[in-house]
């Protein structure tokens, strides 16, 4: 099955095993954006649905701010390394800081009552809610994400 | 003048302040500062506000403009005022549904549903 798909032409680099998009930011919030920006034209391109592209589009903005504020905690010396591969039929994102990382189960659960008024938490619900995968690895440095483009849905 | 648009814009009806976001994103960091410092003046103004937020506009938000909406129906219990967000689209609204915070705000479908809400 792979590699059948007719992508055409593409501006970015396509095919491949490998992901085609990779960037290494500064913990600032504009350089987030911009590949932010980058990733979503690579989903627009591969004609993703407006449910699945507003899915990646949340979910990539929360990993990226976890990443550049709650990881590096703005700190210009650290940076964010970000991999994505996006094709017709799904869209794969791998997001690393280098912050203390985090535990999943140690983050509160943020619809219970005690916790709904709290102005925090909700990013990471966010990313598991929107995505079809969602996993962090190197102690929570690392989120692998996934969004399968489901037509007509 | 600056050249940047404001984030919001602020009508009054009867004893409400009509807040609509300018910006289809309610997504940055400084926008949502922005968004917030306003809001907080327009409770501050009144001893008992009432706050009608109009979503018609926005496509997109994140969890930080969710902290500071909250942050915002905090302050305005805190004085006793009334807090109404309405015109909420179907994408925005299940961000809502997700985190169960349209169980902590007031939603109204339409903005004429919303100011028909308000207790005097």
């Amino acid at each position: 099955m792979a590699g059948t798909n007719h992508n055409g032409k593409r501006p970015n680099d396509s095919g491949g095993g490998k992901p085609s998009l990779r960037f290494t930011i500064p913990s600032e919030y504009a350089a987030g954006r911009d590949v932010q920006k980058q990733i979503l034209d690579g989903v627009a391109a591969n004609g993703f649905n407006d449910q699945s592209t507003f899915a990646i589009k949340l979910a990539l903005e929360e990993a990226l701010i976890n990443a550049i504020k709650h990881g590096n905690k703005l700190d210009p010396k650290k940076t964010v390394k970000i991999a994505a591969k996006v094709t017709p039929k799904v869209c794969e994102i791998e997001i690393e800081d280098q912050g203390p990382g985090f535990s999943r189960s140690d983050v509160p659960d943020p619809t219970l009552e005690e916790n709904i008024e709290k102005c925090s938490g909700r990013g990471i619900l966010l990313i598991e809610a929107y995505m079809d995968k969602a996993k962090w690895d190197l102690g929570g440095r690392r989120l692998k994400m996934s969004k399968k483009n489901a037509p007509g849905k | 003048m600056s050249e940047t648009m404001p984030p919001l814009s602020v009508t009054t009806l009867k004893d409400v302040r009509i807040v609509e976001f300018t910006n289809s994103k309610i997504l940055d960091e400084a926008n949502i500062a922005d968004i917030g410092a306003t809001l907080n003046t327009l409770i501050d103004e009144r001893p008992q506000p009432k706050l009608l937020l109009d979503f018609a506009t926005v496509e997109h938000l994140s969890s930080a403009a969710l902290g500071m909406l909250i942050n915002v129906n905090n302050r305005v219990k805190q004085k006793n005022g009334q807090l109404r967000l309405a015109n909420i689209g179907p994408h925005i609204l299940e961000v809502f549904v997700i985190t169960k915070l349209n169980k902590l705000f007031r939603i109204a479908t339409t903005r004429t549903e919303a100011l028909a809400s308000y207790n005097t």
